[in-house]
């Protein structure tokens, strides 16, 4: 038997959590979190054609008494500034999981700008922001972002590094 | 060359429509979109079941969509106007793949940015907001331009997943101040619905 992964993990902390709606913006890192909310009965899996709808979606999820999270890359997280406004202003919990791009052997320059502001933009937007870097520490890092979220009512993002994730192979 | 249409055809006065479309709202849950929208719902009485946004353009559908998911036993409507809805214009799309039987979207298109000054907005250019939901997939989608059809889109709006495009007159109305305080109307909308902790 192999260990579990740090994916399912992070997808063990999340249910944990009662979270039950997952809405996502594709990325690579986020594979296994998408695949394993389709599969799951109890998730409900809402694809996004911008990360902004993810906030307010997962606002709605909140009013109606569910919990969410909002899965996308670094180059969504511009998307979503105006938007941030709403959880911060009606002191909502947001949980977001940020896959990091432009940081780690990066082969694409275009990714690179958003990647080195989000840590900023985020707390300048008034999200706690959270990174993680190793594998053993994600699930625990996910766990206690969406304590803190969902218990102190306020917007939590966790970048999960490049370098955790594996920088995306364009020439092989 | 796509040339500007000019739609603006709309006539019906907002308050007038609103009023019909909340009358007997029962326990109907509500979302309202940014400027007008929120006045005119606000001014047919308070709620708790009214969720006003005074913010956050664009997302109103989606905080409907959002509720509708974790309320599936209750009926969800989303009032926002025609510059509202089309700043969130991909929600229509994400909520027609999404699925959601219970949520319901009435656009009061004035074809204006009325909070800006009076703008056109695209619906009075050359976009039709009925028939972009059609293409995004929602099945069931009306334009209506008269009193006698918006009584029509009442029952309709609290029993399918429809999206109806209200066409309304540009005259400004005066000014109503619905509670804007986030986070109390957030708190109260939850105890509203029985949602002490989570």
């Amino acid at each position: 038997m192999h260990p579990p992964t740090w994916q399912a993990r992070v997808y063990d902390a999340l249910k944990t959590a009662r979270v039950s709606v997952a809405g996502y913006v594709p990325d690579a890192g986020h594979a296994h979190l998408i695949q394993a909310a389709h599969a799951d009965p109890d998730m409900t899996a809402v694809v996004l054609t911008t990360e902004e709808e993810g906030i307010a979606l997962a606002a709605g999820a909140w009013l109606g008494g569910k919990r969410a999270v909002l899965l996308m890359q670094s180059s969504g997280v511009g998307n979503c500034i105006n938007m941030l406004s709403l959880p911060v202003t009606c002191r909502m919990p947001l949980l977001t999981l940020v896959t990091m791009r432009g940081e780690w052997g990066e082969f694409n320059p275009w990714q690179v700008p958003m990647g080195t502001a989000t840590p900023h933009v985020l707390t300048q937007a008034g999200v706690h922001v959270r990174r993680a870097d190793h594998p053993e520490d994600v699930a625990e890092m996910v766990a206690a972002s969406a304590a803190l979220a969902f218990d102190s009512h306020i917007p939590v993002a966790v970048l999960l590094s490049q370098r955790l994730i594996g920088a995306k192979v364009f020439v092989k | 060359m796509t040339q500007p249409r000019t739609r603006n055809d709309g006539t019906l006065d907002r308050r007038n429509v609103a009023a019909v479309l909340l009358r007997d709202p029962g326990d109907l849950l509500v979302v309202t979109g940014l400027g007008a929208a929120t006045y005119d719902v606000g001014v047919l009485g308070d709620r708790e079941q009214n969720f006003y946004l005074w913010g956050a353009m664009g997302g109103t559908a989606m905080i409907g969509l959002g509720l509708a998911l974790a309320q599936p036993s209750r009926r969800v409507l989303v009032i926002t106007g025609d510059g509202e809805m089309l700043m969130g214009m991909g929600s229509l799309a994400s909520i027609a793949a999404a699925g959601a039987p219970n949520l319901a979207i009435a656009v009061l298109d004035n074809a204006r940015f009325g909070e800006t000054g009076s703008q056109h907005s695209h619906t009075g250019l050359t976009t039709d907001l009925e028939a972009v939901a059609a293409a995004c997939g929602w099945t069931a989608t009306a334009t209506a331009r008269d009193m006698a059809a918006v009584e029509a889109l009442r029952p309709r709006l609290r029993s399918e997943p429809l999206l109806a495009v209200i066409r309304i007159s540009a005259d400004a109305k005066p000014r109503f101040i619905p509670p804007r305080d986030g986070a109390y109307v957030t708190e109260r909308f939850r105890r509203a619905l029985g949602i002490i902790e989570n």
